[in-house]
């Protein structure tokens, strides 16, 4: 017991936090189980999770000691270890349930983690092998994380209080967590209430687009299930042709939705609640509006020169529109198999998975304020260079961006791209060794597409393909990425730091 | 009247000796040498206490006086000194404030602290300096109610584009208004179809933005736009101030401050302000940064010595114009003499401000012009007043004599007069009169 009286870090606090999330995560697991009942199939998968996520949470919540505070090591802690067990946890009903690829541990924890995180990519190989209550489970639990677990659990466990900015912060990576309200549980709540608003309009959207005759596919299941990962810019679709399986109609409807889950979550907030001015003049939503424009314009510009695919004029906006969408907020739908393009609009679309929604919503990446306040810095640099001894600070909607954030900025943007690098490598290497040979394009798209928690990539991992193409090393070390990438690397990358846990 | 001053310091002694002869005037001070030379200096009661105990203000007799000025060096307890001071009685009160947050204050309420008035020394020079960067061509400039409007005499020289054209195409800007011409010493009301001739000098009431673009308009030469090197060498309160008023007149000054931490403060509330950090007594970076072509340099550092230090380099390397701040009253000539072309003294510019209250009559703020010809004078409308409820034009037709409403500023905002406008209880009212009738306007207040 030596190691563990050395630590500094007040882990009971975090493990206690971690098991009180296990506990309440029995509610959504119920939902599939209900499921489940209703279309007859076999209940096990969930009530297994259940009891295991529940024992785990008590035995957690039995080391955990009421006297220690939950400061911002010990947030570190908590939020690297929720988003770890939760996706343990989501894993266990695919591998009890025993059925196709995702019954082997690892590639059910894959899919699991892919869809916690919001990433999105598949391992699945036959769609049609999986119950109903299997692939509802798999969108739910990307609902679920869409947002943030950390978010959700500020909201419903209102002692955290300060605590729970904490958490949110170390979540989110952000420096100050805008408060709406004077206590943080509150504001979680508004901005939950707000997530569930815009899914209950997303489900009822998709499915008067089915009872209306539209599109007979989109089924209440459906519109369910495709409400859950667009707001949540998440990307799983229980369609192996994921959006591009329902008629145009659907297609220009789930966009929408897409843009508003990567907005900021506060500012659509200030939004209705009659400040729309904070929303519309905000220099980021410009930007990420800007992005969004500026890329669908050029892959649809290429797209209408493409002599090989010949589209009409809407269906050449259509699928530019909405894959540059999809890649932009970290969805990570496609409306068709955009493998096939010509290589100018897939690299088109490999640089929009760098780019990401705004701060503060269900999008992963690296995310507009991050690019926005590091081109100006660059262009305060040109300016600075010739004025030597002028103070300048960067603004943003008016408001001056301390020089803190700008450095912190600039190293994750360079952690990010060493990571990505690495991983890249990894894959290449990684596969050779395995004897599956991966194109160093798609190996890029892979390594992007699941540290960026995007989801598709390019070649067998494209959109209407599958990340079972890697070996189980290569999807091993994806999981940790993915985990990373979605809790924005520094809660992570803190707990291999001696000073983490001795100082 | 009965006025009590507390503190006898420069502000304060140069008020009580401006009003010890009409006046009865009680200073009171927390230093006895202060009191000691004043009681031979001027003809007034003086005598050593704390301005913020009711037993020293008790004992200057503050229940019976008319005007009470807390003029310390404190901001602090000149606040404090008004709010005992009304406890006692109903004196006009009026603090000296450096610090504008206090005045911030006050204006949400106008009765915050027991002041009845706040003169604010930083904003004050600030406002000065603006004046005296923007209008170079002004022969007068006065503010009125509280800054949001101005008052300007100019004289329209033989190459104004201005002269030869009537008053109702000189007269572009809505919130401007023609109030008088001088010919000759002669006075003229104008009317749309007057002719502005070279050598007539023109009063203009309006907002300060709108006398900017008329003086554009009648002297391009002499007034600066916003293409002109404005160069403001200290970040201190008054160089903060001059730079944010002037970005409000659509400026983009430059501001050189050597520490580093109040340089990035001043960058961040200033975004049209090109803010750099360094020393301005380093000619090398002077003319790397191009000081020595500047058209106007503001030295507003924080002593005396560096102000002429850094002026009579700023007028060595080359700049046109230099304005310095001068903190003793004493050396305001001196830097005058050795060619800085203005030197602004805080503390003379309260004082005269403050002095201004002293003036027996209803009107918050008088300029007098050509020689007590005419005046402008700024009333607020009481409640029963003869002059509200009715659209101007019949008010003005009506009246048996001639006045031109300037400006009018409600809750703090200009608003433009009108035929049709109709006055209201609590608005200001800025009016040029002629000088004989002052008193007949003043008895309809």
């Amino acid at each position: 017991m030596n190691f563990f009286s050395n630590i500094r870090v007040g882990w009971r606090a975090s493990v206690g936090l971690t098991g009180e999330v296990l506990i309440y995560l029995a509610g959504p697991l119920a939902f599939p189980l209900v499921l489940a009942l209703y279309y007859g199939e076999s209940a096990l998968p969930f009530v297994a999770a259940i009891v295991v996520s529940v024992s785990l949470g008590g035995y957690f919540r039995y080391l955990s000691d009421p006297d220690e505070n939950l400061g911002p090591r010990e947030a570190f802690l908590a939020v690297a270890m929720i988003w770890l067990l939760v996706a343990a946890v989501g894993a266990i009903p695919f591998v009890v349930a025993g059925v196709g690829t995702i019954a082997h541990p690892i590639n059910a924890l894959f899919e699991s983690m892919s869809g916690l995180t919001t990433t999105g990519a598949t391992v699945l190989q036959d769609f049609s092998l999986h119950s109903q209550s299997i692939l509802m489970w798999r969108q739910l639990i990307q609902w679920l994380g869409g947002l943030g677990i950390l978010i959700l659990a500020t909201a419903v466990l209102s002692e955290l209080g300060v605590g729970g900015a904490q958490l949110m912060e170390s979540e989110t990576q952000t420096k100050d967590v805008n408060k709406l309200t004077p206590k943080i549980s509150e504001t979680a709540r508004l901005i939950w209430g707000l997530y569930v608003g815009i899914t209950v309009t997303a489900i009822a959207v998709f499915y008067s687009i089915g009872v209306s005759g539209l599109d007979p596919n989109m089924t209440l299941f459906n519109a369910v299930a495709h409400a859950f990962t667009s707001v949540a810019t998440a990307g799983f679709s229980p369609e192996p042709e994921s959006i591009g399986a329902f008629a145009p109609i659907v297609q220009w409807a789930v966009i929408p939705f897409m843009i508003v889950g990567s907005t900021s979550f506060i500012l659509l907030y200030f939004f209705i609640d009659g400040q729309p001015e904070r929303l519309l003049k905000n220099q980021e939503f410009h930007f990420y509006l800007g992005t969004l424009a500026f890329f669908s314009s050029l892959v649809a510009l290429l797209l209408f020169f493409d002599t090989e695919i010949a589209y009409g004029t809407e269906e050449t906006i259509r699928h530019a529109l909405f894959n540059v969408t999809s890649l932009v907020t970290t969805t990570g739908y496609a409306s068709i198999d955009f493998d096939l393009w010509s290589n100018g609009a897939k690299y088109l679309l490999f640089l929009c998975m760098f780019t990401g929604g705004m701060v503060g919503s269900t999008t992963c990446s690296i995310k507009s304020l991050r690019w926005l306040v590091a081109l100006k810095s660059f262009r305060r640099i040109l300016f600075t260079s010739i004025h030597p001894e002028a103070i300048k600070p960067v603004r943003i909607s008016g408001k001056p961006v301390d020089e803190d954030t700008i450095r912190d900025i600039y190293s994750y943007l360079l952690l990010s791209i060493v990571i990505f690098g690495l991983l890249t490598i990894f894959i290449v290497v990684n596969g050779e060794r395995a004897g599956s040979e991966i194109p160093a394009f798609d190996a890029m798209g892979a390594a992007a597409s699941t540290f960026l928690n995007i989801g598709p990539a390019f070649g067998a991992a494209g959109p209407y393909g599958t990340y079972d193409v890697f070996p189980m090393s290569t999807k091993a070390v994806m999981i940790v990425l993915m985990w990373i990438g979605r809790i924005e690397i520094i809660p992570v990358l803190v707990l291999f730091t001696k000073a983490f846990w001795k100082s | 009247m009965y006025v009590v001053i507390v503190g006898a310091g420069e502000v304060g002694t140069t008020i009580a000796a401006s009003l010890a002869a009409d006046h009865d005037v009680v200073v009171v001070d927390v230093d006895d040498d202060r009191v000691e030379s004043l009681k031979y200096d001027l003809d007034v009661l003086a005598f050593v206490g704390d301005g913020t105990t009711l037993s020293a203000l008790e004992e200057a007799r503050v229940d019976n006086a008319d005007l009470f000025i807390a003029s310390t060096d404190n901001d602090q307890t000149n606040l404090v000194a008004c709010g005992t001071a009304k406890t006692i009685g109903d004196p006009f009160t009026i603090a000296r404030t450096k610090s504008v947050e206090y005045l911030h204050t006050w204006k949400r309420t106008e009765n915050a602290f027991g002041a009845d008035f706040i003169v604010c020394t930083d904003l004050l020079t600030a406002e000065n300096v603006v004046r005296v960067v923007g209008l170079p061509s002004a022969i007068d400039v006065d503010p009125f109610a509280g800054g949001l409007v101005q008052m300007a005499e100019f004289e329209i020289g033989h190459d104004s584009p201005v002269a030869g054209q009537t008053v109702a195409e000189a007269d572009r800007f809505d919130s401007l208004t023609f109030a008088a011409l001088f010919r000759h010493g002669e006075m003229i009301l104008p009317t749309g179809e007057t002719v502005i001739e070279s050598a007539d000098r023109a009063v203009v009431i309006g907002s300060p933005e709108s006398v900017q673009s008329f003086a554009m308009d009648i002297a391009p030469d002499a007034t600066p736009d916003s293409a002109d090197e404005i160069v403001i060498i200290g970040g201190s309160p008054v160089g903060y101030q001059t730079a944010r008023l002037l970005e409000e007149r659509n400026f983009k000054p430059r501001l050189i401050e050597q520490d580093r931490d109040r340089a990035r403060w001043i960058a961040e509330k200033l975004p049209h302000t090109m803010v750099m950090q360094h020393d301005a007594t380093d000619t090398e970076f002077l003319s790397r940064e191009h000081v020595d072509e500047a058209d106007i340099v503001v030295s507003a550092l924080e002593s005396d010595e560096k102000n002429l230090l850094a002026s009579v380099l700023a007028k060595r390397v080359g700049a046109q114009r230099v304005i310095s701040i001068v903190d003793s009253g004493d050396y305001v000539t001196l830097f005058e003499e050795i060619g800085i072309d203005v030197a602004i003294n805080p503390r003379k510019v309260t004082a005269e401000e403050i002095i201004k209250f002293s003036y027996e009559t209803v009107a918050e703020n008088i300029a007098v012009l050509e020689n007590d010809q005419a005046e402008v004078v700024e009333l607020e409308l009481t409640a029963d007043s003869e002059l509200i409820d009715r659209p101007i034009s019949e008010l003005v037709s009506e009246l048996g004599f001639q006045l031109v409403i300037g400006a009018i500023t409600r809750d703090r905002s200009f608003v433009t007069p009108r035929g049709d406008t109709r006055l209201r209880a609590g608005d200001h009212v800025i009016i040029f009169v002629e000088t004989r009738y002052v008193s007949d306007l003043t008895s309809m207040v």
